[in-house]
């Protein structure tokens, strides 16, 4: 038996970019390792950030996650669009498809699973449990756990860099494509393997919050007082719940087939491929809407505390949101209408779809009436709002076009689907999630950005997105299908250059994002938050010190309106100086997240090569560490009340000064 | 289910949330994620259960008087788990962990009749390999023997708890977890010896 | 804020005349037959009907940000959260434009429903079309010659495109013509087109297949008269070999760019064979019972007899 399955020397990629970018990646790592040696910052990093249980925390490090990946995902687009600005009139540019196919591969999942999902559940973390006024989520040993399996996934897609290769199969993996058969290499393995660990986490995450939601909001807010972030994000998680099922048993059954020949989806046999890509369109769309939900809740925030005025019609919003849920349900089979289904089962899964853009449009007009006799304040996470109404209008629109099947039977698959859920994507969830970073900054890290770069990176994001994804819409109209790996159309020619050029636009976006971060770590001091309420917020995080205490709330707030916060400074009851403290009651740091974490990665790693032993091991140790963990004592501890009492008079004292 | 649970008596916590109610609610959600899951394989084997690929059937393999028994060790293991879960209200710690143990003697025989017919599948050349319809029907059984082979683990790691704390608030909430997942793979096993047992045999 | 607003207005402008130019060269605007100018229309319609409510809705927004941008004197109701005349519109104008819609989707969706054979004075012509790794091979059962990667036919016949696949899914797909249809191993799908053009149009696979994907391409000749096809049919059972069994086992390896080939002959019912070596294994075979959704099984073929008696006793 060979002890290390199917890894060996060859095992590593002998492409000179691929190569270029390890040493890259090392070097950074090497020197990020010797850094926080060197501050003998390690300890500290264990103690306070990987083993937290702190949901502010976790958000945090869900985000950085989100930045890393980003980076990693948009180096992928950038070579996509530059290989396709090279690669026109018959020449074969500089990726060859071994190369090229797994980049747009891995930039789809990349995008959605690691970037997307860990910034829309990072943001989540932070905010939610402060708006509703509690200490903590529910679970806060499990929410620490799925932060590490998202990372255990992440590892593998990017172990898969340097040991092997990444799928060649498009980010939907569809089989007989993905089988045995045609994809024999272990890509498709670490797909499943990066998919399935961080699915897992996902779905607990929803489970999660969903109880806490449901269970631990403060006394007196009922559910229709609950802010419309955290209404958009138990959607999210109701979807969640009901949609990663899917896509684990989806994965599990490629799994069963590729491993130990199966015949779910295969040709010969029996199998049947069309029942893959209904498994994974059943959870693939509910996952657009995962991704866009909390979005549109974002936006209702950000509209309705900078314009100083209440939420129009959240009521209307909430509906809106619940009605988008479920119809995200039922609207699956358009992604394949040209699978040939009966013209009866297309016009009701096509009509279904349309139905969408009416919560949808509802909500656009909701913001719309929001900002109606209102203040509108011009600050970065209003123009992002703005940019997005615009933006995901058109896409709303092309959308809607490609739910008509008529259309979508000459559209289907073309560069203008590509451009339409860029257009939501970006325009939707992106700009929404930045929209919150800049909104939320301040609350999590306790110091402002410099508004002045947030704008620059706005333009930049989405001059950069008009001029990146528009020709694309061309491109669909003019016949070029998608994941092509060179073209010989000269009238494709200059929609492919100018696309190019803005993905380059989009490139300076993002370095304005870091620009600005960077900046405002070196400026700090100068920009510190001492109120808590820069922007005099309405819901409860605002009330709180920035960033909040490690308890969240000194004293569980009673919530009597959607505006908590707005009411409690209207009625004086805003800042007030309690008497007296009673003890809180904490969960205590763990190890076990990051441990289990890093026994996942082994276990996926060991399936995707093979390596019997490891995964068996790895697998045991798994339900051990369990097991372990639900019988570790000290899991809580109680704050005493002088010591809460001083640090809430510290920031009390530090609101007077102003 | 390892949220932290010690009841401190001795602390005053009215704003500290009942996690108890917490922990059995989550579970709740969680079984329905898993029953999605189960939905799943079932839709699956809706689809593939015709696709036979020149193969046995249903009809030519399944023993309805081995998946019978298998059957009736599984229901009568539910019952049992329900005397575990009233010794257990009743802090009878004695009566908990008898009741506990004849429920995993039973599990143990559902488990024992389904491995033997795997065993005894593949062994006359009707591996899941076969065809799409074995595939699709050793995968959906599998699940749920994984399932149960996991409550069993769960039975004993909830036995060595209750012999050795007794039944704390915490204990008993575990409990009622266990007692929530083991009554749902009855569910689902009274769904999945309906549709591919009794019709599939029909 | 007015720079805010001319940039976008200038985009907007951008984006129509880009739609419209792009009318003029090819491509799904540009379609030369009927399925495809239906199609066209279809989209133009739908896009005006959006544009209705995006168009306002983008021209709202700007206006408002404007107008109640901060010092700006404006009205300030900092609780006027709510009012039922606004929110029945705002339900009501998205309610209305989808009832619409989803009217014209329901008419259009069975009007261009691929499966339906296109009304036509003319009898449709058969091409059985069979997606390789990583070429398209076409069969002309009613003529007995197959190509490879090269479709004629005349113009204003309707062609009835039976299509399968030997391998990976791919999807057939004549921009110009247009409707495309996915190929998938062990099953039939159909679709319906005609070109009322003469012209050679660009056909490709628009569903990713692997390593070779980007060469999958064919060209589809619509030829001006019928005389003119049958010279083309002459000219393939002149120069061609014969399209054997063993001969298809050699096509079906994996080949990228493949060059255009001819067949003078081929073997009856292999189009048949190609689906019956997956759909052999599937319990289904009362699908071609259903000429409408499934393949026709061709005259004179037998099913194997291990397949029938098991799926009388498994059909209920």
């Amino acid at each position: 038996m060979n002890l290390l399955g199917k890894l060996s020397w060859d095992s590593i990629p002998h492409d000179p970019i691929v190569i270029g970018t390890l040493i890259v990646i090392a070097i950074g790592g090497a020197a990020l390792f010797g850094l926080i040696t060197k501050l003998q910052k390690w300890g500290w990093l264990w103690r306070e950030w990987l083993t937290s249980v702190d949901h502010k925390r976790l958000g945090i490090m869900y985000i950085i996650l989100a930045f890393v990946m980003l980076i990693r995902g948009f180096a992928d687009a950038i070579m996509m669009r530059t290989q396709l600005a090279v690669a026109t009139n018959g020449s074969e540019g500089y990726l060859p498809p071994h190369h090229y196919d797994q980049i747009f591969t891995a930039h789809g999942v990349i995008m959605i699973i690691f970037m997307a999902m860990p910034f829309m559940i990072g943001l989540m973390n932070i905010v939610v449990p402060l708006q509703i006024g509690a200490r903590d989520v529910a679970f806060p040993f499990l929410n620490n756990l799925s932060f590490w399996l998202a990372v255990s996934g992440a590892v593998l897609v990017n172990i898969s860099l340097g040991l092997g290769e990444f799928a060649m199969t498009g980010w939907v993996a569809y089989p007989p494509l993905s089988g045995l058969e045609f994809s024999p290499g272990v890509g498709v393995d670490y797909y499943i393997w990066a998919l399935q660990i961080s699915g897992i986490g996902t779905t607990l995450t929803g489970v999660n919050f969903l109880v806490t939601v449901i269970k631990m909001r403060a006394p007196g807010m009922k559910l229709m007082q609950m802010p419309i972030f955290t209404w958009t994000c138990t959607w999210a998680n109701v979807l969640i719940v009901a949609s990663f099922p899917i896509l684990t048993a989806a994965l599990a059954m490629l799994t069963l087939d590729r491993y130990l020949d199966f015949h779910f989806f295969t040709n010969d046999l029996g199998g049947n491929s069309m029942m893959y890509i209904n498994l994974f369109w059943a959870w693939g769309h509910p996952e657009v809407y995962i991704l866009v939900l909390p979005a549109f809740g974002i936006f209702s925030e950000i509209v309705s505390t900078y314009t100083g005025k209440r939420l129009f019609g959240y009521k209307s919003m909430v509906y809106a949101s619940g009605a988008i849920s479920i119809l995200g349900f039922i609207v699956w089979l358009h992604h394949f209408f040209t699978m040939g289904s009966s013209a009866s089962v297309n016009a009701f899964f096509g009509i279904m779809t349309m139905i969408i853009a009416v919560p949808t449009g509802v909500k656009l007009f909701n913001w719309l009436f929001t900002m109606y006799k209102g203040r509108v304040r011009m600050e970065p996470p209003m123009l992002w709002t703005i940019g997005f109404i615009i933006t995901f209008s058109v896409g709303g629109m092309t959308g809607v076009l490609l739910a008509i099947p008529g259309a979508d039977y000459v559209l289907h698959n073309s560069l203008f689907l590509i451009a339409h859920f860029h257009n939501t994507i970006i325009g939707g969830a992106v700009f929404g999630y930045l929209a919150g970073f800049a909104f939320w900054f301040p609350k999590a890290m306790g110091f402002h950005l410099n508004p002045k770069i947030g704008k620059f990176s706005f333009w930049c994001w989405f001059i950069g997105f008009f001029v990146a994804f528009m020709p694309l819409y061309v491109l669909g109209f003019l016949g070029m299908t998608r994941r092509l790996n060179h073209t010989d159309n000269p009238d494709w020619n200059i929609w492919l250059y100018i696309a190019a050029g803005g993905a380059f636009i989009i490139a300076l976006g993002i370095a304005a994002q870091f620009v600005q971060l960077i900046l405002g770590f070196i400026q700090k001091d100068k920009n510190l938050d001492k109120t808590g309420d820069p922007w005099n917020g309405h819901t409860l995080e605002w009330s709180l010190s920035s960033p909040p205490q490690f308890y969240n709330f000194a004293k569980i707030p009673h919530v009597d309106d959607i505006d908590t916060f707005t009411d409690m400074k209207e009625k004086g009851t805003a800042y007030k100086r309690e008497e007296s403290y009673e003890p809180i009651h904490m969960p205590s740091n763990t190890n076990a997240g990051p441990i289990m974490g890093a026994i996942a990665t082994a276990f996926g790693f060991a399936m995707i090569w093979h390596i019997w032993w490891l995964a068996g091991a790895s697998f045991i140790g798994l339900i051990v560490a369990f097991i372990m963990r639900a019988y570790a004592k000290d899991t809580d501890y109680y704050v005493q009340p002088d010591e809460v009492a001083r640090i809430e008079n510290a920031h009390l004292d530090n609101v007077a000064k102003g | 289910m390892s949220t932290n649970m010690s009841a401190h008596a001795d602390a005053h916590h009215e704003e500290h949330h009942d996690t108890g109610r917490n922990t059995t609610f989550g579970f709740w959600i969680y079984l329905m994620t898993d029953c999605i899951l189960f939905s799943c394989f079932f839709a699956t084997y809706a689809v593939l259960f015709m696709n036979t690929a020149g193969g046995v059937s249903g009809k030519d393999i399944f023993d309805l008087t081995l998946v019978g028994g298998g059957t009736a060790a599984l229901l009568f293991s539910s019952i049992t788990f329900g005397f575990a879960m009233i010794s257990a209200y009743k802090k009878n710690k004695g009566g908990t962990l008898f009741w506990l143990a004849v429920t995993f003697v039973f599990g143990a025989v559902f488990l024992g009749l389904e491995v033997y017919e795997f065993h005894h599948l593949i062994h006359a050349g009707h591996g899941p390999d076969k065809s799409a319809f074995l595939t699709a029907f050793f995968s959906l059984v599998g699940l749920h023997g994984f399932h149960v082979t996991a409550g069993m683990i769960w039975i004993i790691v909830m036995f060595c708890e209750v012999s050795k704390s007794g039944l704390e608030n915490r204990t008993v909430t575990r409990l009622s977890c266990l007692s929530l997942f083991w009554h749902f793979l009855d569910v689902i096993w009274i769904c999945v010896f309906s549709f591919v047992y009794l019709m599939g045999a029909m | 804020m007015n720079l805010l607003l001319t940039r976008n207005l200038s985009k907007i402008a951008l984006a129509a005349l880009v739609a419209l130019l792009a009318g003029c060269q090819g491509g799904v605007l540009d379609p030369k037959g009927s399925i495809g100018a239906q199609e066209k229309e279809l989209i133009i319609t739908a896009t005006i009907l959006m544009l209705l409510v995006v168009i306002p809705v983008i021209l709202m927004t700007l206006y408002f940000a404007w107008k109640y941008r901060e010092g700006s004197g404006e009205a300030y109701e900092p609780k006027w959260d709510h009012s039922t005349k606004i929110e029945a519109v705002v339900w009501g104008i998205p309610i209305v434009i989808i009832i619409i819609l989803a009217v014209i989707t329901y008419k259009s969706t069975h009007a261009l429903n691929p499966y339906k054979p296109i009304e036509s004075d003319e009898d449709h012509m058969t091409v059985e079309v069979v997606s390789l790794n990583w070429k398209w091979l076409f069969i002309y059962p009613d003529l007995g010659i197959a190509t490879v990667n090269e479709l004629a036919f005349p113009k204003d016949v309707p062609v009835e495109f039976k299509i399968t696949s030997a391998g990976t899914m791919n999807s057939f797909f004549i921009p110009q013509l247009g409707s495309q249809i996915y190929s998938m191993a062990g099953m039939e799908t159909k679709l319906h087109l005609i070109a009322n053009e003469a012209g050679t149009f660009d056909g490709i696979s628009s569903n990713y297949s692997g390593h070779g994907f980007t060469g999958m391409k064919f060209k589809a000749i619509a030829t001006p008269t019928k005389e003119d096809f049958n010279a083309w049919v002459e000219k393939v059972k002149t120069s061609g070999e014969a399209l054997s069994t063993e001969r298809y086992e050699k096509l079906v390896e994996p080949t990228e760019y493949h060059p255009v080939e001819y067949f003078g002959t081929v073997k009856d019912g292999l189009f048949f064979d190609i689906i019956w070596e997956y759909m052999g294994d599937m319990g289904r075979i009362d699908f071609y019972g259903k000429p409408e959704y499934g393949a026709t099984k061709p005259e004179g073929v037998v099913l194997p007899e291990r397949i029938a008696p098991k799926t009388e006793e498994a059909s209920h």
